[in-house]
């Protein structure tokens, strides 16, 4: 294909980003990809074999659904190998998912093979992947409605810390006399791990609900007042200056001035306040709120529900990682004016 | 030229007002034993007058811009804008800073907007904005971040949100000193050009004695820490000037001798 190598090569900036020099080697570099799609595929369609062809140790159903599964992937990935030879968009893609899809591949089949179909591992403890799928087509219903509560819980704990740490912080950072009275207090109060308050908190407030929402808001708060106070603390003094000579109110320069000056600091604290909150979140589903993807846990420990378990952790993992990204899509949204930094 | 403005034009702030400093004295606290930075500074600054201010680093120019600023009182004496003794900031006073100190979370229009923002007068003035930015020749950087601008151009920006407020005096407190030297020779005529344009008065704090003679209508030369006044020297000559001008040049090694460099070249 001289032609397409010729137009890429017009293209100084593109091909740099490609990182591949002109000529053969883009060729090369495509073929390599295509090595690559039909491995990763090879390894799928293996995954396949196994999951449909041996038997069963367990009583695990939807073996076929997984082998299907798996099979449909692997043909799409040989199809899109293909398409990559004439398609550099496609070549991209494929190109930077392969690796990560064949050793994905390896590892799926090596689980497979390890449980369900040898026992090597032995089987009540670890669930073939098949296991989770059949537990995610049979009991979406009660995991969907755990994420619900656990997410409900969760954003509400969050919403009430980060509120309050913000206005504390900002007090902290702007009042001597506010300092006077809650630093104090917030040094005392604040490196106490939340879940030390677990016990209380079940008996003093009314619900179980109630009292996790407050130690979630404990957790989230502490992190947010302390950096948001660092925050406005830190601000250049000259800002100050500046709006002042211009005829700036003591309200404009907390609010137009000191708090945009301290959003970057803030937004450190919400991502270690939502960081930190989960892990009280979990305990207190586990110890005392009976719905929620802690409980669901628990619940599924109980029954000696291996697969529910680690379905639900999977899940659990999706929703906290899908958390932090949206915190991460808020602060480059407020942020915007800053050069890119860390990409979560 | 711009277009003439849809709007009605406030008369410009053709200045009126003296400035006038009596007996000002002031001193830094460090660690208990004040440091005197100013030491019973006279002076009155005519409406309209470009006044550079010299003197060697560290004197307390800067010091006495702050006072004027209304961003400080000073220790001894007065300082009267007109018939009041100043006591705070206000917008007819603005400050231009050796930095930028753009917020960096605003566009450039937002940052010019600011005085007009914090007034509460940003609904009704919103075309001087506009009008202000042409003036400083950053119509089409409205949009950018101050991450984006060069240096010369924030501090082009900073003086743009100086002048929106129509000060009738604009306190000059080394604002081209981090400049490099060709943006410095450029801004330091386009100051003269909007001085003369709108007629304020002007305080120039500067470390370079040829921008001195360049810029203003007299300068007044100070001292070491505390600050008093050495020389006050009014410079006649019409703009645009040449900085190899005999005058100039004469003017200038005489200050570099105030300064006790008369040896250096």
């Amino acid at each position: 294909m001289p032609a397409l190598t010729a137009t890429l090569c017009n293209d100084p900036e593109e091909t740099a980003d490609l990182l591949v020099p002109c000529g053969r080697p883009i060729r090369r570099a495509r073929l390599t990809t295509l090595v690559l799609a039909q491995l990763a595929a090879s390894v799928w369609f293996a995954q396949a074999w196994i999951t449909y062809f041996l038997p069963d140790q367990g009583d695990f159903g939807r073996a076929p659904e997984f082998a299907i599964a798996s099979a449909v992937l692997a043909a799409a990935l040989t199809a899109a190998g293909l398409a990559s030879l004439w398609h550099e968009g496609i070549a991209q893609r494929v190109r930077h998912f392969s690796p990560w899809l064949l050793a994905s591949g390896l590892f799926v089949a090596a689980w497979e093979a390890l449980t369900a179909k040898t026992g090597i591992l032995p089987l009540p403890f670890f669930p073939p992947p098949h296991g989770l799928l059949e537990v995610y087509a049979d009991d979406y219903a009660r995991l969907l409605e755990s994420v619900i509560a656990s997410l409900r819980l969760e954003l509400l704990g969050f919403a009430f810390g980060a509120f309050f740490g913000f206005l504390i912080g900002v007090g902290l950072g702007w009042s001597r006399s506010f300092g006077y009275w809650v630093h104090p207090v917030m040094r005392f109060i604040g490196p106490l791990p939340s879940i030390a308050w677990l016990p209380i908190a079940f008996f003093v407030f009314p619900s179980s609900f109630s009292a996790s929402i407050f130690l979630i808001g404990l957790t989230t708060g502490f992190p947010v007042a302390v950096l948001t106070w660092s925050g406005v603390s830190s601000v250049n003094s000259a800002y100050y200056d500046v709006a002042r000579t211009l005829g700036a109110n003591p309200r404009f320069l907390i609010l137009k001035v000191a708090i945009p000056a301290a959003l970057p600091h803030v937004f450190v604290g919400l991502f270690m306040g939502l960081g930190a909150s989960f892990a009280v979140l979990v305990t207190a589903e586990m110890m005392g709120v009976k719905a929620g993807l802690g409980f669901y846990l628990q619940w599924a420990q109980g029954w000696g529900a291996y697969a529910n378990m680690y379905a639900a952790l999977a899940v659990m993992a999706l929703m906290c990682s899908g958390l932090i990204t949206l915190l991460f899509k808020i602060r480059g949204r407020v942020l915007s004016y800053q050069k890119e930094e860390v990409k979560w | 030229m711009v277009a003439a403005p849809a709007y009605q034009d406030p008369a410009p702030a053709a200045a009126a007002k003296l400035l006038d400093f009596g007996g000002v004295s002031h001193a830094f606290r460090l660690e208990e034993h004040p440091l005197p930075v100013l030491e019973d500074i006279t002076f009155q600054v005519e409406p309209g007058e470009f006044l550079g201010l010299l003197g060697p680093s560290g004197c307390g120019k800067s010091t006495l811009l702050r006072l004027v600023a209304g961003l400080e009182p000073p220790l001894r004496g007065e300082i009267r804008w007109g018939a009041d003794p100043i006591q705070g900031p206000d917008p007819s006073r603005v400050v231009v800073f050796q930095d930028p100190t753009l917020y960096p979370w605003r566009r450039v229009w937002d940052n010019v907007a600011l005085g007009l923002e914090a007034q509460g007068l940003l609904k009704t003035h919103r075309p001087r904005v506009d009008e202000t930015l042409s003036l400083v020749g950053l119509s089409k950087f409205a949009k950018a971040y101050p991450h984006q601008l060069s240096g010369g151009m924030a501090q082009r920006v900073a003086l743009a949100r100086a002048l929106v407020n129509d000060p009738e005096l604009l306190i000059l407190d080394e604002p081209l000193g981090k400049l490099d030297s060709l943006t410095r020779i450029s801004m330091q005529g386009e100051i003269v050009r909007l001085w003369q344009k709108k007629g304020f008065t002007a305080l120039l704090v500067t470390h370079d004695i040829e921008e001195a003679l360049l810029m203003c209508t007299r300068v007044i030369v100070f001292s070491e820490r505390p600050a008093r006044i050495k020389a006050d020297i009014a410079i006649d000559k019409a703009y645009p000037r040449h900085r190899d001008d005999p005058k100039l040049v004469a003017l200038r090694r005489e200050i570099l001798g105030l300064l006790g460099l008369e040896s250096t070249w």
